[in-house]
């Protein structure tokens, strides 16, 4: 063995590497996400097929601007390593699945230069760069960026072709009104403000089933819970997720829609239906679980998926807008540092407060 | 003191100590204010008036007030310097006024004034500290309203909406209107501002590398 290759080598501990590297995770995240997103081309049709492409080479375009103009000489790397294809992909699952070309170029803008970037690029983000772009569309944008579509399979008669579809993305023509609607969480935010409670407002089109399936108005690729939750219990299974995290923010939104529904079905939603709907299972098991912006322990993630449901729940439930979850993540990605800061894992032959062990004598000695 | 004495304090205001893009003061009018060019361009020429007064006045009595007690005595005569453009803006531009309101009143507490008191009116002449407020007020007049513009294009679509309000209607030849574009909430909104001044800090150190570089290259040039 020579030298140069001594030094290369851990000599100390028997370490030993695993194989795993960020595109390795990145790219089974994307595999998680498949599911989802194919049943998203299916329900949503052409249009957006085309959001999604768009906004995934929008956020690879401008991270390779980025690294240029930083001078980094390791753009192709960093380029094929996913992370700016991932984050393109999920800011693209949590659009209007028919929104205009230009939602995808400049979502792809904030979420790599503004979200990413500026600070440093990957690893060094304080806010999921995708959920930046949310919201930051969803302020500028609000009328493009809540203009649901209802689902209309690709096969069936009515659904846009390639050409139409193109169309609809360059925005040469409307949507059609016949096809608008409202998501659920939008919906029945809005009739409650109209003064019809929940009882009356939800009839049997929104009944739990649908969300299960997806086939309902809402971003593309949030719509079939059980899609997303089987990509989350592949990511589990795979060990690039821990249970705390998404276990944490359900449990965090179920607990207090248990409460509040409890006390009043006509104005506070069931559990079933604030876990089904929105982007609650998207951002539990892909959103919150950014191993840059959440804790390192699993105690802390446990603190930050709590605060995290109950923000989204709080917001879907007084707060002006009838989402959440996007506020939710940006608002306990801040606090991240913190929760690190106070949760802190024991040291090896210490104690929490960071005392040394009282170690008895071994009977050896 | 020489010509390129007062060269180079006007050259420091405009570009190499902005208040904004390179001292990092007043932010707090910086960010607030900058939602249209106009407003930024009121608010920078207010806050020209009074650092041009402040600066002399405070030249002007250098000798007699003893350090002890010079920022009590410097507030004062801020203060009555800002009082006096409150209510003359509210007198004379009053449709400006509605819209910058409170910030005008904050002009008394804008470190940039205060700063330049300090920083070069106690220790120069009259003449010099003039020139200096006059520079400093005039690169944060070109910085608001260079922030402003930017703000507004993004946000609503308009340059100089309103101008005439400011500057007489004979400059509505100023205003403009991008047809079709319904704007980006966020960029009237605070983020934006800070988004598009962190933007143009960005700009400027590139700029001056740039031109570092080049001064480089002629001194080298030169010495060959």
């Amino acid at each position: 063995m020579s030298t140069q290759s001594l030094a290369t080598q851990p000599i100390a501990s028997p370490h030993a590497h695993g194989g795993n590297s960020v595109t390795r995770t990145m790219f089974r995240v994307q595999l998680a996400l498949a599911p989802a997103t194919l049943y998203g081309f299916w329900l949503f049709g052409w249009p957006s097929f085309f959001l999604w492409l768009l906004t995934i080479l929008s956020c690879l375009g401008f991270e390779a601007l980025s690294l240029k103009l930083m001078g980094s000489a390791r753009i192709k790397v960093t380029l094929w390593d996913g992370s700016a294809l991932l984050t393109g992909w999920l800011l693209a699952m949590t659009l209007p699945p028919w929104a205009p070309w230009w939602v995808a170029i400049i979502g792809g803008f904030i979420a790599i230069v503004i979200g990413k970037q500026v600070f440093g690029g990957v690893g060094q983000n304080v806010f999921n760069p995708a959920m930046v772009a949310r919201v930051a569309l969803l302020v500028s944008f609000p009328v493009p960026l809540t203009q649901w579509v209802a689902p209309l399979p690709v096969t069936s008669l009515a659904a846009p072709d390639f050409i139409h579809g193109l169309q609809i993305f360059l925005g040469n023509q409307a949507t059609p009104d016949a096809m608008a609607s409202a998501s659920l969480l939008g919906y029945t935010k809005t009739e409650l403000s109209r003064g019809i409670d929940l009882l009356h407002s939800l009839g049997g089109d929104h009944g739990a089933l649908f969300s299960w399936a997806g086939t309902r108005a809402g971003s593309f690729g949030e719509s079939a819970s059980l899609l997303i939750l089987a990509g989350g219990f592949y990511l589990l299974a795979t060990g690039i997720i821990t249970w705390h995290t998404p276990l944490a923010v359900l449990a965090g939104l179920a607990i207090p829609a248990a409460i509040g529904h409890a006390v009043d079905p006509t104005h506070y939603l069931s559990v079933s239906t604030h876990l089904l709907s929105g982007a609650a299972m998207l951002g539990a098991f892909f959103i919150a679980t950014d191993y840059v912006t959440s804790p390192n322990t699993g105690a802390g993630q446990i603190v930050f998926g709590l605060g995290i449901g109950l923000l989204t729940w709080i917001i879907r439930t007084w707060g002006g807008y009838p989402e959440g979850m996007a506020f939710a993540v940006l608002l306990m990605n801040a606090l991240t540092p913190v929760i690190d800061r106070f949760v802190k894992p024991r040291i090896l032959g210490r104690d929490r407060k960071g005392k040394p062990l009282d170690i008895p004598e071994s009977k050896g000695a | 003191m020489s010509e390129n004495h007062y060269g180079s304090i006007m050259k420091d205001g405009l570009w190499d100590s902005n208040v904004v893009f390179s001292q990092l003061l007043a932010m707090c009018p910086t960010m607030a204010v900058t939602t249209s060019g106009t407003n930024g361009l009121g608010m920078g020429l207010a806050t020209t008036a009074v650092l041009v007064v402040s600066n002399i006045l405070v030249s002007m009595i250098r000798h007699t007030v003893s350090s002890q007690v010079r920022i009590p005595v410097f507030v004062v005569l801020i203060a009555t310097l800002v009082t006096v453009v409150d209510m003359a803006m509210n007198a004379w531009l009053h449709d400006l006024y509605k819209v910058l309101g409170l910030f005008i009143a904050l002009i008394v507490v804008n470190c940039a004034i205060l700063g330049r008191a300090e920083a070069f009116a106690v220790k120069s002449g009259v003449v010099a500290s003039a020139v200096d407020g006059l520079a400093m007020g005039l690169g944060f007049t070109g910085a608001l309203t260079v922030i402003g513009l930017i703000r507004e294009f993004l946000g609503a679509g308009t340059l100089f909406a309103q101008a005439s309000n400011l500057l007489g209607p004979s400059f509505a030849f100023l205003e403009m209107k991008l047809p079709g574009y319904g704007g980006a909430l966020l960029m009237i909104l605070p983020p934006g501002g800070f988004a598009i001044l962190g933007f143009l800090l960005a700009g400027k150190r590139v700029m001056e590398r740039r031109m570092d570089e080049k001064a480089a290259a002629r001194a080298e040039l030169a010495a060959a």
